[in-house]
């Protein structure tokens, strides 16, 4: 870091002292430094990360070379050496032969050589890679393209990065749910209706592999239908009310009142749906069984109802922040044609700014059923866990997300087909949320497009 | 410009004044516009004209902050009174923008839009007629006949113009307001525009903002000269560009300012 500045400095100087003496430089001096603090950087940088990745298989090689013509096999020697590290960090508790004190010894040893040796390489390096920057600093020399080089390589590695973890996770999801349907078959999962994978908690590790065990467990069609029914439910609060409050931000507030009124809704987007679950489960779900009974109507403390009503909750700042933008966006042009032609507020609404903002708003509304087809805590708090298939509101039933919660709470084997049954719902709300996403988005660019 | 010697004024305006928020945008307009002429207003950017274009239909009520004071008598009615509905007041009174502003629908349902919310159509067929007749008179019908249904938004600049202006006439407005309704046209565009507004004056009368001294000497027989939010001069075109009694407006004609 030290030395980082110092080059920055150094090169910067130079490039002034350059300045100095007429010369036109190519590019300004900030770079120069720039250029010579990546210099210092990057060399010693490359060499550290070499140095650490193979010292200790350098290290190891060495040690056990002593062993070598004593016919250990191969697991025997990593064994010991890991007893010399552990010997040589005086944590070792087992018998102490001189064989294994030599080894530590020289273990000691070539880790402090290697230590030393390494300071005094990249220190060198550093150096020497100053130098050599600095006296590629010439006035005909160009460092804003170096400079800006690197800058793109570095943005790019942070975008790789993202990227790869995202293959990463959704190999494994591939990977882990084509296991699941070497077991169950894909058939009985997309179509059999009894989802009961507390059955495959009784099965005992060490014994095979049973597939028939499984049929009729992993039938994943209630919690298919549990998913989009509370999803439905969810929408049904979300999208009238999102809506309308987004028309009466975007049409009819005051710029005061707007001021005000658009923060405080998207509070609502701020509060843990945790917290919303419990508001689901402790408040609203008792309140309607106690309607219910008032009404003499069976209805379950934790029912589809509760927690589709509290989901939608959640979504309005979802469906209502984004249809006020787009119905902001719209153009004033279009508002004031309309009023020219005599045509009263909701009328312009309705027959001009609505249909225009229309592919908008659905893409809003797509982004707010994914958010729905993807949310947890809610259903698992007030909706229950039995996966009933049902489309009484007033009933529990349970949904992919809740269902993953179900079988990976607690003790979980991998391949285990019960901790595979996860991987497997994961992909499928994976490739339903993906495709709803990339159609929300399409929908909205589309819009855009059509102003811009 | 003078029928039997007596002109017919249709719109009156006295003592105009308007306010954005504490700004004070028009200074006591005084000005009557007559029935069937082309009036042109003129005048540096800023300068008002606009807004006393949009208060002849109102509509500056859109913009909040903006308040209008004075009297603008149209067909004897004061249309800044309480009583005054402004649907009817837009139906009567046209308007077109300066950016074409086709609604993003079917070019029939840009024309059929107007007739539709005053419920001036009781059919299909004359519905169907009201198009025909406004796309006529905007010099559009035979560009655009085989493809009514196509978005309005897909025709060409000058074209989407006279979709407007076809959309404004469709009403049968006795006024209709333009708002430099050629500045984003090419010169072709601006040419078939300024026939159609010659034309149009038979049946309306037509008030036109415009900063093309050229073209308000072209099309208007009246003309008016604002500069700094007050009315300057007005007079019968030929009067204003050959021979203006202010020295301003002098000075803005023969291009020293502005």
């Amino acid at each position: 870091m030290l030395l980082g500045f110092t080059s920055y400095y150094f090169g910067r100087k130079k490039a002034y002292s350059i300045q100095a003496t007429n010369t036109r430089l190519t590019a300004l001096p900030q770079f120069y430094g720039y250029y010579l603090a990546i210099w210092c950087a990057i060399p010693a940088f490359i060499i550290y990360s070499l140095w650490a990745i193979f010292e200790p298989s350098i290290v190891k090689l060495i040690i056990l070379s002593d062993y070598s013509n004593q016919g250990y096999l191969d697991d025997e020697l990593n064994l010991i050496y890991e007893k010399t590290k552990s010997l040589s960090r005086g944590q070792f508790s087992g018998e102490i032969t001189p064989y294994l004190e030599t080894s530590a010894e020289k273990y000691l040893n070539l880790r402090s050589i290697a230590q030393n040796s390494k300071v005094v390489l990249i220190l060198a390096i550093i150096i020497a890679s100053i130098v050599y920057g600095y006296k590629r600093i010439s006035s005909n020399n160009r460092t804003r393209e170096p400079v800006e080089k690197f800058l793109n390589a570095v943005l790019f590695t942070a975008s790789l990065a993202a990227i790869l973890t995202t293959i990463g996770i959704v190999f494994s999801l591939i990977f882990q749910t084509i296991d699941f349907f070497k077991v169950i078959p894909l058939f009985d999962f997309i179509f059999g209706t009894h989802w009961y994978p507390a059955k495959a908690f009784v099965r005992d590790a060490s014994e095979p592999l049973d597939p028939s065990m499984y049929s009729d467990t992993f039938g994943a069609v209630p919690i298919f239908a549990g998913t989009f029914f509370i999803a439905l439910i969810a929408m049904c609060v979300a999208i009238p009310i999102g809506l309308m409050s987004g028309i009466y931000l975007a049409e009819y507030a005051s710029t005061k009142v707007r001021q005000y009124a658009k923060p405080l809704i998207e509070i609502l987007a701020g509060i843990p749906t945790v917290v919303y679950g419990f508001f689901a489960a402790l408040t609203v779900g008792p309140f309607l069984k106690d309607i219910g009974t008032a009404m003499g109507l069976e209805v379950s403390a934790e029912s589809a109802l509760a927690a589709g009503g509290v989901m939608g909750i959640m979504i309005i700042p979802f469906i209502s922040s984004l249809s006020d933008d787009v119905i902001t966006s719209v153009p004033q042009g279009l508002r004031d044609g309309s009023y020219a032609m005599g045509a009263t507020k909701s009328e312009t609404i309705k027959k001009v700014i609505f249909p225009a903002a229309l592919p908008g708003i659905v893409g809003s509304i797509l982004l707010g059923v994914s958010r729905a087809v993807g949310e947890t805590m809610i259903v698992v708090m007030a909706s229950g866990l039995a996966a009933n298939l049902t489309f009484n509101p007033l009933e529990s039933t349970s949904t992919i997300t809740a269902q993953i919660v179900v079988i990976l709470i607690g003790d979980q084997a991998f391949g285990d087909p019960k901790t595979q049954a996860a991987f497997a719902l994961g992909m499928t709300l994976f490739l339903v949320t993906l495709s709803l996403n990339i159609f929300a988005l399409r929908v909205v660019k589309k819009y855009r497009e059509k102003y811009e | 410009m003078k029928k039997n010697g007596v002109k017919m004024i249709k719109i009156n305006s006295k003592n105009v004044d308007v306010f954005y928020g504490k700004k004070q945008a028009l200074f006591n307009i005084n000005l009557d516009i007559e029935e069937n002429q082309v009036t042109a207003l003129i005048g540096p950017s800023g300068c008002g004209k606009s807004t006393y274009l949009r208060c002849l239909n109102r509509m500056n009520d859109v913009i909040d902050i903006c308040r209008v004071k004075g009297q603008i008598i149209i067909n004897d009615f004061d249309i800044n009174d309480k009583s005054c509905d402004v649907v009817r007041l837009r139906e009567k009174i046209g308007m077109v923008f300066q950016k074409p502003n086709p609604f993003p629908k079917t070019i029939y349902e840009n024309i059929s839009y107007g007739p539709t919310i005053h419920g001036m159509a009781q059919s299909k067929n004359e519905m169907d007629e009201i198009v025909e007749t406004s796309l006529k008179k905007a010099a559009l019908w035979e560009e655009v006949k085989d493809r009514l249904h196509e978005p309005g938004t897909g025709l060409s600049g000058g074209q989407q113009q006279r979709l407007c202006i076809a959309r404004a006439i469709s009403v049968k407005p006795e006024v209709i307001l333009m708002d430099e309704p050629c500045s984003a046209l090419d010169p072709i565009a601006t040419a078939q525009i300024e026939e159609l507004i010659d034309e149009l004056k038979k049946d309306h009368t037509i008030i036109i903002v415009t900063h093309s001294m050229a073209q308000a000497a072209r099309v208007s027989q009246n003309t008016g000269f604002f500069h700094l939010g007050e009315l300057i001069e007005h007079g019968s075109t030929d009067k204003i560009f050959k021979n203006p009694e202010n020295k301003r407006t002098q000075d803005y004609i023969t291009g020293r300012f502005g």
